[in-house]
């Protein structure tokens, strides 16, 4: 009795082994494998038929490190994320917070409407935003008609302006989306507990630091590492909304990348590779750092 | 007094709220109405600002169709999008059954090995990806498409957290009843679980229509381009006639309009479903 039981329970576990191999070897070599012939690649130069080892062989980080265009789509993606990130965060909870209220009204109605912009795909929203701002666009006639410019302003072809506006339609897709994860957050806290935090005579602002940032905390973690993640290889924004401009202006790393190896240009898959290595190490050590600044508070 | 106020109405305190949360509304739903009235204007009156619908849908439409190989691209976008969908949801859900019920030390630390993967950008992995793709002579075929996207860790995640609530009980008893182990999952994981798979293939669906730089590296034959392509397309020239170009992105967000009204539910449910 005890064998026959010990034979299924292998078998079981055979089982359990071919479930998940389809799925391992994807992984496996859609994702570990490309990576490890991406850091490969990195220290080659040469076009893609004729790569050769690169001379020194850290020529191309060196190379990078002294590219201005590049040091450029670091600072720019650096800008959004620090901007656009800490926003669209502190908005969306502020959102979640207003939508988790009982005695609101029409909750369902003003959750569809913030939720809404996540129906749109990223190109999409990014032409929409461009058609807006351009400068025979609606934001010009408007702010025109109100008295507030006198011409026509060229919102995307100034780089400031620009930014500013890759900024503006970044808060306006996600911010729906992350508050999705607020709220499913503040859903799971006992609505008694602010029951005896007024009780206590704790305000709103005592309970909302006190009680609900905390037990935010494990949410607020994950979508900052979302949040960062995308923001660090946002491509679809700088290529469509603004094509990287004016003039490189506001480029951010993926797109800068993608020119060096798809672009219109010549391919340098050597250069480009180690690039997005780079890419890879800024993912890696900033999802690692907000894992531990998550797991400290605790 | 407080009491009656609460049943009947809206709150007095609560009025900063409905004028932030009209605000925040109706800046979320703007640009959808900027672009369908833009959809039905011509590109000087949409220069103009005009904020009316207006008569020129036909022509933006026609024009539209004349320029870009509109119906080939929605057919490709919906096959991509579709194929991507079943296959990736088969695999992944049977990753996470078999990583949830089946589980042990040795398959969690494949586990966790798998996680890593969420950590890998696509500009890292694109350039060999492509020579692999091209090497398989698959550029420009939906498996170009898709394969990367098959498999990947948020799916599994998500159908292995929901696999917890799984009543293992009938799996012994499926067992006694001498059904094998894979017809345990056809026949008790799938239809239990069917909630999760609508999730899943909601948010599965979303990110395979409005995925732009992968499709945009391997579809480099004009006839397989999607959806996101054909828009940027349009809004890549000098002069862009922003009626045509707004029919175009209408025509690209229709489909996951109409799933994200529809499937509202499952579409949050499939954002947030790896945690729980």
């Amino acid at each position: 009795m005890k064998k026959q039981r010990r034979t299924v329970t292998a078998k079981q576990h055979a089982a359990g082994w071919i479930y998940l191999a389809p799925a391992t070897l994807l992984i496996a070599v859609m994702s570990f494998w490309p990576i490890i012939q991406a850091i490969i690649t990195s220290f080659k130069t040469g076009s893609s038929a004729n790569m050769q080892w690169a001379e020194p062989i850290i020529y191309n980080y060196k190379r990078m490190f002294q590219d201005q265009l590049f040091l450029r789509s670091v600072g720019n993606t650096f800008l959004y994320l620090l901007v656009e990130v800490p926003i669209m965060l502190i908005l969306a909870m502020f959102l979640a917070q207003l939508l988790n209220n009982k005695d609101l009204k029409f909750k369902g109605f003003f959750r569809t409407c913030v939720f809404l912009p996540c129906a749109t795909s990223l190109v999409s929203y990014s032409l929409i935003f461009k058609s807006l701002f351009v400068t025979q666009g609606l934001m010009n006639s408007i702010l025109i008609k109100l008295g507030i410019l006198e011409t026509n302003y060229n919102f995307l072809g100034n780089a400031s302006s620009a930014k500013a506006i890759i900024i503006i339609a970044l808060i306006w897709r996600w911010t729906g989306y992350n508050m999705v994860f607020f709220l499913a957050g503040l859903q799971n806290i006992e609505y008694s507990v602010y029951e005896a935090a007024k009780i206590d005579g704790a305000n709103g602002w005592q309970t909302f630091w006190r009680i609900t940032a905390p037990l935010l905390k494990p949410t607020i973690v994950m979508t900052a590492i979302m949040s960062i993640n995308g923001t660090l290889q946002l491509f679809d924004e700088s290529v469509n909304l603004t094509s990287g401009g004016p003039a490189n202006s506001t480029i951010t790393m993926s797109h800068y990348i993608y020119n060096n190896s798809f672009g219109t240009g010549v391919a340098n898959f050597g250069y480009a590779s180690a690039m997005s290595f780079f890419v890879f190490i800024l993912v890696a050590v900033l999802s690692f750092i907000n894992m531990k600044v998550g797991d400290k508070r605790d | 007094m407080t009491k009656r106020r609460k049943t009947s109405g809206i709150q007095k305190k609560l009025i900063p709220s409905y004028i932030f949360l009209t605000i925040v509304s109706f800046i979320s739903v703007f640009p959808f109405y900027w672009m369908i009235s833009a959809a039905t204007n011509t590109t000087v009156e949409v220069a103009r600002g005009k904020l009316t619908i207006g008569t020129h849908a036909l022509e933006n439409f026609q024009k539209l169709v004349a320029q870009q190989n509109l119906w080939g691209s929605l057919g490709n976008s919906f096959l991509y999008a579709g194929v991507q969908t079943i296959v990736a949801l088969f695999i992944c859900s049977l990753a996470g059954y078999g990583f949830e019920l089946y589980h042990d030390k040795n398959k969690d630390r494949v586990f966790s090995v798998l996680l890593l993967a969420m950590m890998v950008p696509q500009v890292a992995t694109m350039i060999p990806l492509f020579k692999m793709i091209s090497k398989m002579k698959l550029l420009n075929t939906v498996w170009a498409f898709i394969l990367p996207a098959i498999s990947t860790p948020f799916l599994i995640m998500m159908f292995r957290q929901n696999s917890r609530n799984f009543p293992v009980d009938i799996m012994e008893a499926a067992r006694i009843d001498g059904l094998s182990e894979f017809k345990i999952f056809f026949k008790m994981y799938m239809p239990i679980m069917k909630s999760t798979y609508a999730a899943a293939a909601v948010i599965t669906f979303m990110n395979a229509w409005n995925a732009y730089l992968w499709p945009k590296v391997v579809m480099t034959d004009n006839r397989a381009q999607t959806m996101p392509m054909l828009i940027a397309n349009l809004a890549a020239g000098y002069t862009v006639d922003y009626g045509v170009l707004m029919m175009g992105v209408l025509f690209c967000s229709i489909p996951t309009m109409i799933i994200f009204f529809v499937l509202q539910k499952q579409f949050a449910e499939g954002i947030t479903g790896a945690v729980k």
